[in-house]
């Protein structure tokens, strides 16, 4: 049993680390469409952590949707962009070195933050596993307002993307 | 409070949800944008009509949406603001187009998303609302699609206001992690205890980067000039007004319900922040030759003078805000109505275009002069009573180097302010004499020129409402 959890540990710290890797080459590659290959696999790999965290309905959504529905979109949008899969872009400026530095500083404090503060880990919390029906329950009972407001949110942001986006017909230029 | 039982508090609110989802139906069928626009004032006024003060706080949806007499006032100001702004737009040329039922049905929305943020106590539905205001603020700074300018102001604030929410949203894990639930009466009972102190120290920063990006805080203002100046000037006008008290409203509850025990940590940073944030704003605003850009610095420099009271944080300081903020209302609506005008007739938004306007428009000239002497805080103007309070709160709390620093900044700014006075009367015109406002924006200017008098002059009245 020691072992076991010896080797899960070791597991989930080496996914952990993957991730982070693939997430800073999303930001250092100077291949747009290498970045969004990375992006996938960092997608992956938070499912991963997902399942390890026994939440499997949230890591099923995230690989249904982020990398089924969101990544594809994105590759077809470079690869039907002229060249842009082909260009390589620079991700840094003059003032790359001053934020990573200022940004190393505020992950060790957070760093510091997270290790000193004594969270509520309980052993309800840690065996609570998040079953599908009482997800379901909580979106239809207690979450409903926000669950019915997330949907008034992406009707408002789609009608507003198509009037800002939409090409202008010639016939309907000036009314 | 169940969902069945919190819909009949609810219906003001349903009713302007459904009279937006209306005009983006009727927008369909109808050829005249005019109707569509009036259509949308309707539903504006009917919700406004709708509204009833709550007698005791409601806890509505579970606690999602908390009606309370705070909230009850910022869905007066929230539906005011919003119809103002489509008063003004309802002139405004460059949007006539295609898409102009597009514009007041998203302002609808806006509304909307507006009201939620006002009763938001949880941490989710901050998150939701805060991102609905914003996303819709996206929208309508690039609606003119024909317009650069107009387009690279909305990248821009989409590209920083995403940081700040993911920021933001950091924060809200690390509180959602140490109390295990997402309203905020829970969170800030269980930050009460010592062993979390150092993360309510911590996790209160988060908030003032994405709170502080929305009320224009410095050093999150760097958007605002950009976007003020690349935005359709009636959404400017309501950028700097709605959102950026909405801004203050969340972040005076987050402050209240959570991390009201660490007041003496945030105090002092909150303090040196508005004195960077009004310095910074007055300071810029010295120098722009664009009045657009004038007035964004302007409204930064106003947001440092809000956060003394947010910084003093004492019933007074905080009820100073809410006086602030509705001075602030009517005094910037008002302003940016004059430039919606003159932008309109002259096609500049130079402070050139406003030499000799006195002679060019006697009647812009006298409402823009009575916007900016408000602004600036002279009696008998309603900018006067907000400035009153807050420096009322400091000094009753003895901030007294804050105080002093907003002093010598309200000079500065009196200074600035009398410049463009100076222009418009003293200085010869350089055109012909412009036509007179068109109805719709006559009315406005009307409107806010009497919020403006009649808050300066009969004070008591409206801190009834407000205090209430």
């Amino acid at each position: 049993m020691e072992t076991l959890e010896l080797f899960v540990r070791i597991g989930i710290y080496t996914l952990m680390a993957l991730v982070l890797v693939f997430a800073l080459g999303v930001v250092t590659l100077r291949n747009l469409f290498h970045c969004a290959l990375c992006l996938a696999a960092v997608l992956i790999g938070t499912a991963m952590l997902y399942v390890g965290l026994r939440a499997d309905f949230l890591a099923a959504v995230q690989i249904l949707i982020y990398v089924g529905a969101v990544m594809t979109l994105v590759i077809f949008v470079i690869m039907l962009t002229e060249h842009l899969g082909e260009k390589s872009i620079r991700q840094n400026n003059r003032q790359s070195p001053a934020a990573v530095i200022s940004l190393s500083g505020i992950v060790v404090l957070l760093a510091a933050l997270l290790l000193r503060t004594p969270w509520p880990v309980t052993d309800k919390a840690l065996q609570a596993k998040a079953s599908v029906m009482a997800l379901g329950k909580a979106l239809m009972g207690t979450y409903a307002f926000p669950f019915e407001v997330i949907s008034v949110i992406l009707i408002a942001c789609l009608i507003g993307a198509i009037a800002i986006a939409k090409k202008d017909l010639p016939g309907e230029d000036v009314s | 409070m169940n969902i069945l039982e919190s819909l009949k508090y609810f219906i003001p609110e349903l009713v302007l949800l459904g009279g937006a989802f209306f005009v983006l139906g009727v927008d369909l069928f109808i050829k005249s944008k005019r109707t569509i626009g009036l259509l949308s004032l309707f539903v504006l006024v009917l919700t406004a009509a709708l509204l009833k003060a709550p007698a005791q706080p409601l806890p509505l949806f579970y606690g999602m949406f908390q009606l309370d007499a705070f909230a009850h006032f910022f869905r007066y100001f929230a539906l005011a603001a919003v119809a103002f702004t489509l008063l003004m737009a309802y002139s405004y040329a460059p949007l006539k187009g295609p898409y102009e039922g597009e514009f007041y049905g998203l302002f609808l929305f806006m509304a909307f998303a507006l009201i939620l943020v006002a009763g938001a106590n949880n941490l989710l539905m901050i998150f939701l609302s805060v991102e609905f205001v914003s996303m819709i603020s996206y929208l309508l700074v690039g609606f003119l699609k024909k317009d650069a300018k107009s387009k690279e102001a909305a990248i821009k604030y989409l590209l920083f206001g995403s940081m700040a929410s993911a920021v933001m949203l950091y924060g809200m894990s690390l509180l959602y992690g140490a109390s295990g639930s997402l309203a905020l009466p829970a969170v800030g009972n269980a930050l009460f205890f010592a062993p979390f102190k150092t993360l309510a120290h911590v996790s209160v920063l988060f908030f003032f980067v994405g709170l502080g990006f929305k009320i224009s805080m410095a050093p999150f203002h760097m958007w605002a000039p950009d976007v003020y100046e690349g935005a359709p000037t009636p959404v400017t006008a309501f950028l700097t007004v709605a959102p950026k008290a909405l801004g203050f409203a969340v972040f005076m509850r987050v402050l209240a319900m959570v991390f009201t025990p660490s007041w003496a940590h945030w105090s002092v940073l909150l303090t040196a922040l508005s004195i960077l944030t009004m310095t910074l704003g007055n300071l810029t605003a010295l120098s722009q030759n664009n009045i657009k850009r004038f007035l964004a610095y302007s409204s930064i420099a106003q947001a440092g003078y809000i956060l003394m009271g947010l910084a003093v944080f004492s019933d007074l300081g905080r009820q100073g805000v809410l006086v602030y903020l509705l001075a602030y209302l009517f005094t910037n609506l008002g302003a940016f109505a004059v430039v919606t005008l003159i932008g309109e007739q002259t096609g500049s938004e130079d402070l050139a275009a406003y030499a000799g306007l006195s002679q060019r428009s006697p009647m812009a000239a006298a409402f823009l002069t009575v916007f900016l002497v408000s602004l600036a805080g002279i009696p008998p103007l309603a900018g006067f009573i907000g400035k009153y309070y807050v420096f009322a709160a400091a000094i009753q709390a003895k901030f007294i180097t804050l105080t002093v620093v907003a002093a010598v900044n309200s000079v500065i700014a009196a200074y600035y302010y009398f410049r463009i006075v100076r222009l418009m009367y003293l200085v010869p015109a350089s055109g012909p004499a412009l036509a007179p406002a068109p109805r719709p924006l006559f009315i406005t200017l009307g409107l806010m020129f009497a919020g403006v008098l009649l808050l300066g002059l009969f004070p008591a009245f409206f801190l009834g409402l407000i205090w209430r």
